[in-house]
């Protein structure tokens, strides 16, 4: 092969470099662009009709002006934080006993579990919570919404938790046992607390993960015109609020849909943000 | 005559079906420094930790034949028992990354939940980073992560955090292999020191390091004892044949 066929070569290489960048750089742009537009879009729809009164009232009847949507932002706050303390005690212990255990066997049948968990689609969990806790009680209510959501919750905690605790280093263990600590204190005060920023970004990325499940909430929480507290009765939430209003004939109603859209689209916003923020601010150096 | 503080007789220690430390029978006089020496994988690590019961906390790890801290045999006592009293400094530092340099050295206190006042807390960290050579360093700095610190420091900081516990005997495995020479020379200072209130058995793979700081010295070869004996005479006068051939460097 003579040299100029190389340089020739070498000229074509660097082209397709370039060509590969740009299409890269492209693509790369083009996906950020469903993004932009669905905020673009739901920002101003929204936000025109956001004010105080939308926070604190509930809905009105058709044809009445000032209605809000009280009722399904308390409703998902209360839900979703019910869910929050069934599912997370869980999944971190479930993902310690999965870091701590890596070979073991009921750690294999575990994982495998938490795969199909996760992969479940959140109707059938819904579905299931209904044979299994709204028909023997006899009737809809928030609190079996919690459960259902706190399933869909627990895979994602406990991968997080698994993945993090994986990473930090076996000395670390050593050193506290090493000190004369009992195994449970070296798990609760030198594992855990180094990996506390890991698994509060699990927690709350599962958080924002569930805000916005609509499927296992239609047979469970199931919805209410009202504003209640009372988690043992059915209960409205941001999504249900979205999904009947939403698909209603009234102008009225589509706007509160449109607000209620705006208010959890930030909520999932914030949730990502808190997360970054959590895992600068408390992850240990190593 | 010295008072011996650890003893093993005929001890084996197992790793599944591996056998890495075989027929092993020796004394550990107080307030010496002993070292044990030898190429790797030649079962001195393994032997370190069985001392404190730490060999048993990888799957598959046993021990057979007694390990005796003041004629008491260790295996009888509860681990954790045996950890306060026989402390361990590790081959990387271990710094808790989670906690401050104060709480770092107080670690075994608070992590225990053993009850202490802020005086005594104050004293306990004072005096072990001292002793440990560290309290000029960060005495300023004392609720800064341990993290924050260099390597030197960081090791004479789990150093401060095992002598805190008082305990009796102190293990280092290969405590400077991870650090330049200013800090080795400065731990190797220190060791001196520390013998005044303990007994420091060190593993090292550095002949050199152990001529220099040790009292006494144990060459373990293929999971065997071959010889120990007072520094000095075995680097001038080694017994066995194998010795001879890794002091002179002609194995390592």
């Amino acid at each position: 092969m003579n040299r100029k066929n190389i340089h020739n070569q070498i000229k074509y290489r660097i082209a397709r470099n370039k060509a590969s960048e740009v299409v890269i750089t492209i693509y790369s742009f083009l996906i950020t662009i469903p993004l932009i537009a669905i905020i673009f879009y739901v920002l101003k729809t929204g936000l025109s009709k956001l004010s105080w009164q939308f926070l604190t009232n509930i809905p009105q009847p058709v044809g009445e002006l000032g209605g809000g949507i009280a009722n399904a932002l308390v409703g998902s706050i209360l839900i979703v934080l019910l869910a929050t303390i069934i599912a997370v005690p869980f999944g971190i212990l479930c993902g310690v006993y999965l870091s701590e255990n890596k070979n073991a066997k009921l750690s294999y049948w575990s994982r495998l579990a938490v795969d199909v968990l996760q992969g479940t689609p959140s109707i059938v969990i819904g579905i299931v919570i209904y044979f299994w806790v709204v028909k023997p009680r006899g009737g809809f209510s928030a609190f079996s919404g919690s459960i259902a959501l706190a399933l869909m919750m627990l895979p994602i905690v406990i991968r997080s938790t698994e993945e993090t605790l994986k990473l930090l280093p076996d000395t670390l263990k050593e050193a506290g046992l090493a000190l004369g600590l009992p195994y449970h204190k070296v798990i609760l005060k030198v594992i855990i607390p180094c990996g506390v920023s890991g698994i509060l970004s699990g927690v709350m990325l599962s958080i924002a993960r569930i805000a916005g499940e609509t499927a296992p909430l239609l047979f469970t929480a199931f919805g209410n015109p009202y504003l209640t507290t009372n988690v043992l009765k059915p209960m409205q939430t941001l999504p249900l609020l979205i999904f009947n209003y939403a698909t209603s004939p009234y102008d009225e109603w589509h706007d509160l849909a449109w607000g209620a859209s705006l208010i959890l689209l930030i909520w999932v916003l914030a949730m990502n943000l808190i997360t970054k923020l959590i895992t600068r601010r408390w992850k240990v150096q190593l | 005559m010295e008072s011996t503080i650890v003893s093993s007789r005929n001890f084996n220690a197992y790793f599944g079906t591996n056998h890495v430390v075989k027929n092993v029978s020796m004394d550990i006089p107080k307030n010496n420094i002993i070292a044990v020496m030898g190429p790797s994988g030649c079962g001195k690590t393994t032997y370190l930790r069985c001392i404190n019961r730490m060999h048993e906390l990888i799957p598959g790890a046993s021990v057979q034949g007694e390990m005796l801290l003041h004629d008491e045999d260790l295996y009888s006592l509860n681990p954790i028992l045996v950890r306060l009293k026989i402390g361990m400094v590790f081959q990387r530092p271990n710094p808790f990354p989670n906690l401050s340099i104060y709480d770092n050295v107080i670690a075994g206190y608070k992590l225990n939940g053993f009850k202490l006042s802020k005086k005594e807390r104050d004293e306990i960290v004072e005096h072990s980073l001292q002793k440990a050579a560290l309290w000029n360093e960060v005495k300023d700095t004392l609720h800064k992560k341990g993290t924050f610190l260099s390597g030197g420091q960081q090791q004479r900081l789990c150093i401060a955090r095992a002598i805190a516990m008082e305990p009796e005997v102190l293990l280092m495995d290969e405590p400077t292999s991870a650090l330049d020479p200013i800090s080795t020379s400065s731990i190797e200072e220190l060791m001196h020191e520390l013998k005044k209130n303990y007994t420091l058995v060190i593993v090292t793979h550095n002949m050199q390091q152990a001529a220099r700081v040790s009292d006494k010295t144990a060459f373990f070869f293929l999971g065997e004892l071959v010889e120990y004996n007072d520094t000095r005479e075995m680097f001038i006068n080694p017994k066995d044949s194998r010795t001879q051939n890794y002091i002179t460097g002609r194995f390592s």
